[in-house]
């Protein structure tokens, strides 16, 4: 999986070669957060961001070298460009208005992996756009909760406007989104399960399927393998661990039902929400699986009543990893902020270091993409949030975003 | 002036001397008194549930009577005053009719209710409670302060007569406009009913001075007297500009007092909102849309209105916005250029000022009720926590309680609707 990403990262750095005619970039910050782990933020830091988009050099100002005629932005405070470690945004829209702009969960059916989150994605929604005017560089998006099996999710940068070809996306399928219990998003679901129980039972059927979708198709010979089902085709890549399963869950008895799945079948489990995690440290620990905590600020209401503005700190001290998403939301505010949710968090007992890697290093790490995002280090896109201040205190302004290099917003928002 | 009112304060202490069992002196916190300038290192006196004294730590005698309260490194604050709330559970007018003045919400609020708790543990202290927009007119709004108390009487604000204090809700935009009827299916007879009913409002009032045999009462025509005679301010729900020109229109035309609630499009009409002297009660959220008329909501609102000079206060719509995060939302104003002493005043004077309990709260001078909020710093910082919440003297929030910090913070057991208290539950 690595070596394809690598390959990719290859192929996008060629490919900004070939178009590279803009100035480098130089980035100055009074002080420059790297979140490279045991790596104190920089004082009077500078970050030198290559014509092929990649940073070139991170440092003190003086002891870098500055590339003549390059372009340079001038800083507060700089941090990697900041990672929604799972959003809706691009396809649950602004307007909010059914058949218009909202495509986060069709509602024909409860299980419907096939379902890519690129065919549905819409990068010109002014909600993609207000997130990176906010730093948000990355955004971990697609099929919202609420349906057992909503589709896929796939990684994005938050300049892309349309999805044209893969290489518009670091990654066109990145999970595929479950939900046990109840959330946000489902609505009325054509013959969905009416239990925990029996939504637990048609999931395993499922999965059942699948590993018998694969020792079919291992079995196949030449020429005779059986055609594609888009369904069974997805959980079969699921069960191959090509793409995690993200598995919504916020009471205790969902989470340790979606900790049985993972033991039986063996698939990547990353935990979406959790909201009662608390509960169940130990056992989360010990699956090693990391969490996408529940926004700080989300409503205590349905299967999320008794979340505690507290969790990240207590995943923190635990030694979970855990990354903040945005989630999804119904009504307003339409979309959520992480760095917002970082912030509350941080009131709450998380250190703010932690609660900025959760929206940088550890998220591009639990998306498997810390090779090239999540930190500010040579050879990593140049993605980069410029704040007036410290970046977790509400008042703090936006002051500008850079994406692979390039300034894509210099509002001061 | 500043020395002039401390003197007079000093001999109003020393004069005071009979029953000091309730008097307490806070020592020692920043003090943002809101409607003076910021005291560094206080005292805040107060006694029988009313501010007695408040000034600088070497202007301002602490009685020996007096129990003293370090609040060293602490700030205090006026308590916060949501002009716009939804806690209790509160119903409104159902779906017989769009407009329903004779319905009041105090008869549906659960007092008791976690989401009070939950308002405590946030620093507010005076809540205007109403129903929803789903109407034109949904019923009749009411004041709680945040008491503890079993009912809704023992919350309630009073007025001059004993009567329980509150508004009216009206509503337009989408949100009162429906499918079918009774409800308008437009804003063009939107307008209209509601100038039917104001008309008939006018009728009545007439008819009821002139009193008689054949008077009849009817309490919806009643409480629209009541709106007509400036006895209950309209709280109007409206986002959209012409909306907004709306309101201010049927104002002109039949002279009731209101304030106008959320204005999302309030910075594309803030010249003609100033021009007609009405205040504005604001929301603030993380991202705007969620329905059309919410498309162009921005955190400038608060900054271009305080231009203007328009009054303005910021609510929570709570559960919109949670009433614990409602510090943020004066934070968000600030981000997008109102001043800090402006959007502090959002959540505490200028709201109070709105509920007609200008006098009564929302500042920390003397005389007024001891409604106030400690807090661990800055009230504009994300790291800031609200400690304590007292509302007239009594402590109504205390964090460091474990009952009240579930409250606060959540966790097992916070998603209930009311306390638990029976043998089996443990926290």
């Amino acid at each position: 999986m690595n070596s394809i990403l690598m390959m990719r990262s290859l192929i996008l750095t060629a490919l900004c070669v070939l178009s590279s005619a803009h100035a480098q970039l130089v980035v100055r910050g009074d002080l420059v957060h790297t979140m490279v782990d045991g790596q104190e933020p920089i004082r009077k830091g500078v970050v030198v961001c290559g014509a092929d988009g990649t940073i070139v050099a991170v440092g003190k100002q003086g002891s870098v070298d500055i590339p003549a005629g390059a372009e340079v932005v001038e800083a507060k405070v700089v941090t990697p460009g900041i990672i929604d470690a799972r959003s809706t945004v691009g396809l649950s829209g602004l307007l909010n208005l059914p058949r218009h702009d909202q495509e986060q969960s069709d509602h024909s059916g409860p299980v419907q992996p096939e379902l890519r989150a690129f065919d549905a994605y819409n990068g010109r929604d002014p909600l993609v756009e207000w997130l990176r005017g906010l730093g948000v560089t990355t955004v971990h998006t697609g099929h919202a909760p609420g349906v057992l099996v909503a589709g896929q999710t796939m990684v994005v940068k938050t300049d892309v406007e349309s999805i044209v070809s893969e290489e518009d996306m670091l990654r066109p399928m990145a999970m595929v989104a479950v939900t046990l219990g109840k959330s946000d998003g489902g609505g009325q679901v054509a013959g969905a399960p009416g239990t925990r129980a029996k939504s637990v039972a048609v999931l395993r059927s499922e999965l059942v399927k699948a590993r018998e979708r694969i020792r079919k198709l291992e079995n196949a010979k030449e020429g005779k393998e059986p055609a594609a089902d888009l369904k069974l085709d997805t959980l079969a890549a699921v069960l191959r661990k090509e793409s995690p399963l993200m598995i919504e869950a916020h009471r205790h008895q969902d989470i340790t039902g979606a900790l049985r799945l993972q033991k039986e079948f063996a698939f990547e489990l990353v935990l979406v929400g959790a909201s009662e995690a608390y509960l169940l440290l130990d056992e989360i620990k010990a699956a090693g699986c990391p969490v996408l905590v529940h926004p700080t600020m989300a409503r205590p209401f349905g299967d999320r009543r008794n979340m505690t503005f507290g969790l990240a700190a207590k995943l923190a001290e635990a030694g979970i990893p855990f990354a903040f998403q945005s989630g999804y939301e119904p009504y307003v505010p339409k979309t959520r902020v992480v760095l917002f949710e970082a912030g509350a968090a941080a009131a709450h007992g998380l250190s703010p270091r932690n609660a900025l890697a959760a929206c940088t290093i550890r998220a591009a790490e639990i998306l498997g993409l810390d090779g090239m995002i999540g930190s500010l280090e040579p050879g990593k896109h140049a993605d980069l949030a410029m704040f007036s201040g410290d970046p977790l205190e509400t008042v703090t302004r936006c002051s500008g975003v850079v994406i692979d290099g390039k300034v894509r917003s210099s509002e001061s928002r | 002036m500043n020395r002039l009112f401390l003197h007079g304060l000093t001999l109003l202490v020393t004069a005071a001397t009979a029953d000091c069992a309730d008097l307490r002196a806070f020592v020692g916190a920043k003090l943002l008194p809101i409607a003076s300038p910021t005291i560094e290192d206080g005292v805040l006196l107060i006694r029988d549930g009313r501010i007695e004294g408040i000034g600088a730590r070497e202007d301002l005698e602490v009685p020996a009577a007096a129990e003293v309260i370090d609040v060293s490194g602490k700030v205090i604050m006026p308590g916060l005053i949501c002009t716009h709330s939804h806690i209790g559970e509160v119903s409104g007018g159902d779906s017989s009719g769009p407009i329903q003045p004779e319905v009041r919400a105090l008869d549906s609020i659960d007092v008791r209710h976690s989401s009070f708790e939950k308002a405590r543990a946030g620093g507010l202290t005076l809540v205007n409670i109403m129903p929803g927009s789903g109407h034109l007119l949904s019923g009749q709004t009411i004041y709680l302060k945040l008491r503890d108390g079993n009912r809704v009487e023992d919350l309630a604000v009073r007025c001059p007569d004993g009567g329980m204090a509150g508004g009216i809700k009206m509503a337009n935009g989408t949100n009162s406009i429906r499918d079918k009827g009774p409800f308008p299916g437009t804003r063009g007879k939107a307008v209209a009913l509601v100038r039917e009913q104001f008309l008939k409002a006018q009728a009545y009032q007439s008819k009821k001075e002139k009193g008689g045999e054949d008077f009849e009462r009817n309490l919806a025509l009643e409480a629209m007297v009541e709106v007509l005679d400036g006895r209950r301010v309209v709280h109007h729900h409206t986002h959209r500009h012409d909306d907004i020109l709306t309101v201010l229109r049927l104002k002109d035309e039949f002279g009731f007092k209101v304030v106008l609630h959320h204005v999302s499009e309030a910075w594309k009409v803030a010249d003609e909102i100033a021009e007609s002297g009405v205040a504005c009660s604001l929301i603030l959220l993380d991202s705007p849309g969620g329905k059309p008329e919410a498309r162009d909501i921005a955190w400038k609102n608060g900054a271009e209105l305080e231009r203007r000079g328009v009054p303005t206060a910021i609510h929570t719509d709570d559960p919109i916005n949670d009433s614990r995060w409602f510090l943020r939302s004066a934070a968000l104003a600030v981000r997008a250029g109102m001043s800090r002493e402006a959007a502090l005043a959002a959540l505490t004077l200028e709201g109070a000022r709105m509920l007609d309990l200008g006098d009564e709260t929302g500042s920390l001078e003397v005389g007024k009720a001891a409604d106030f909020a400690i807090l661990s710093g800055d009230p504009l910082s994300i790291y800031t926590r609200v400690l304590e919440t007292w509302v007239e003297g009594n402590q109504v929030f205390d964090l460091a309680d474990p009952e009240d910090q579930l409250w606060a913070e959540g966790g097992l057991g916070a998603g209930e609707a009311r306390a638990a208290t029976g043998c089996c539950f443990s926290r």
